[in-house]
């Protein structure tokens, strides 16, 4: 009996070890991927590579302002075509929990989820780029937005399906029209998660690069019009990491820095609101 | 009559196939506490649910019958009106997590979009929390949330926010179910007070609780009004020989 418990306690310790390990692998590429990104790139950060443009071929400087202006574009592009959809088709699918039209949603929203996103950026192509006979940042958004769409419709639903069923009753019970009661009390019951689920597809979508090369294409000069080419930083990153030369080699550091600490920062944000706001039944 | 308030005529209640109510008549007069027992699932929350249209929303719901609040017919109102005319008090106290106190006891006028100048509203607070015996608890901190309250607290926040939009009757459905004795007590202390301005209907299966609050006691089972009568004769002299099995504890 004495051997067998020796035995298990050691099978015990084996065990954590092994579990902290493979804890321990897991996180591993996130700190190296940081710690080289910070290496590389934090060098080039200053005020002037903030805030000028990027320069011909032959000329050295340059920056990438252009890219963070055209990616917050991109940002706000994304975000009035998706958030409107994606909440509406959440709301509807935790008030429709059965249903033909829910069926079909949530099961579009997760091939949405699954399609490649090269494969929307051709979509995008197609549909807005084709007609408009213009890369545009437009389309660009269009396609970033399709991106959301399936995250920010999942995480309304959950988050949605969570408000306990005895708020809503305790509003209808008041007389309260049923739309009212979805807008005043189960939406800002919900809010934390929303929000929370917003900034992580954002968090998402900036990083994206290959819906952009087809439709917002990029564009090394500043522009603020829609329908025209806009970069964006990982576009940027990508054409800087392309090039021949070693100065535009470590400005592609640089651009992947910057959107590093964006991501970081969006998904550090959403964090904080979902610990926040969080509101307890 | 003048002084009924609610009167139930051969009223049924079905959930798809399966009848929940049969042929129910109730009558209840002004400013009483009229309690309904029974045994669990006999129908008796159906049977409020149905005075203020909430059991219709379930899908698969249906009614027959006459329902009639101060002698207009329930079923022909418009929903949103008759519940702000009948207040309801559930099982489990839920006041609203995003909103303060003071918001909370004027949830049904906010909620509504009804807009009234502040100190209208500061008085209906005061009054109604007054009426629901939590004035004095809460009248410093009525600006943090309800939901930091305790479980008697938070009900008796929900009774004054059923209490503010002045109905014509309150239905309360096993209030005190998920209550501590203590805050149990201090709620039915609370019915003697409210009965003098408001009419109440109480869904129990504490055959205590009603003997002790209630005026009137209805006794259902499986769906069946059984027996209604003042209940100090109910369970003293019961007419049914069920409502006596039921009282003396023999099923139930």
């Amino acid at each position: 009996m004495v051997n067998n418990i020796k035995a298990r306690l050691v099978r015990d310790v084996f065990f954590k070890s092994a579990i902290c390990l493979f804890a321990f692998i897991s996180l591993l590429p996130l700190f190296l991927i940081l710690y080289y990104i910070t290496k590389n790139g934090i060098a080039v950060i200053n005020w002037d590579f903030l805030t000028s443009l990027p320069r011909p071929i032959g000329e050295t400087g340059g920056g990438v302002f252009n890219a963070i202006v055209g990616t917050l574009i991109l940002i706000v592009l994304s975000s009035v075509l998706s958030i409107p959809c994606g909440i509406a088709a959440g709301i509807y699918l935790a008030e429709n929990k059965t249903g033909r039209l829910s069926n079909s949603i949530r099961l579009s929203v997760i091939v949405l989820q699954g399609t490649p996103s090269i494969v929307i950026g051709i979509i995008a192509y197609l549909w807005i780029v084709g007609p408009l006979k213009s890369f545009s940042a437009l389309s660009g958004g269009i396609a970033l937005a399709i991106m959301m769409l399936p995250v920010i419709v999942k995480t309304t639903e959950e988050t949605l399906k969570l408000v306990p069923y005895h708020l809503k009753e305790a509003s209808l019970a008041l007389g309260v029209p049923y739309y009212r009661t979805l807008l005043k009390v189960v939406l800002p019951s919900g809010m934390s998660g929303i929000l929370t689920g917003i900034l992580l597809s954002v968090a998402r979508i900036t990083g994206e690069t290959a819906p952009l090369l087809f439709t917002a294409f990029g564009n090394q000069f500043m522009n603020i019009n829609i329908f025209k080419p806009i970069d964006s930083l990982p576009y940027r990153i990508f054409y800087y990491a392309m090039s021949p030369y070693p100065e535009w080699h470590s400005f592609a550091w640089g651009a992947s820095f910057v959107l590093v600490v964006l991501t970081l920062s969006l998904n550090l944000i959403a964090r904080g609101i979902s610990a926040k706001w969080k509101i307890q039944f | 009559m003048e002084n009924t308030v609610l009167t139930v005529e051969g009223f049924s209640a079905c959930f798809g196939d399966q009848k929940i109510l049969h042929n129910v008549d109730l009558t209840v007069q002004k400013n009483v506490v009229a309690a309904l027992m029974g045994p669990s699932g006999c129908g008796k929350t159906t049977l409020i649910r149905c005075i203020n249209r909430m059991h219709e929303l379930i899908p698969g719901a249906s009614v027959s019958g006459k329902m009639s609040l101060l002698n207009e017919d329930i079923y022909a109102m418009q929903p949103i009106i008759l519940r702000r005319k009948v207040g309801m008090v559930f099982q489990k106290p839920n006041p609203f997590p995003t909103m303060s106190i003071y918001e909370n006891v004027v949830a049904g006028y906010k909620l509504n979009g009804i807009k009234m100048p502040k100190s209208e509203m500061d008085g209906i607070v005061e009054q109604s929390l007054r009426k629901a015996a939590l004035w004095n608890e809460v009248k410093d901190t009525l600006h943090r949330k309800g939901t930091f309250l305790s479980g008697g607290q938070q009900q008796r926040l929900c009774i004054a926010r059923a209490l503010a939009m002045n109905p014509e009757i309150i239905l309360f459905d096993e209030p005190t179910s998920a209550l501590d004795p203590k805050s149990t007590a201090q709620i039915e202390e609370l019915f003697v007070e409210l009965k003098k301005s408001v009419t109440m209907l109480l869904v129990t299966h504490n055959i205590g609780q009603a003997a002790r609050v209630s005026d009137f006691t209805a006794f259902i089972y499986l769906g069946k009004l059984i027996e209604f009568g003042p209940t100090e004769k109910m369970f003293t002299v019961p007419k049914d020989k069920l409502t006596e099995e039921y009282l003396t504890g023999k099923f139930g």
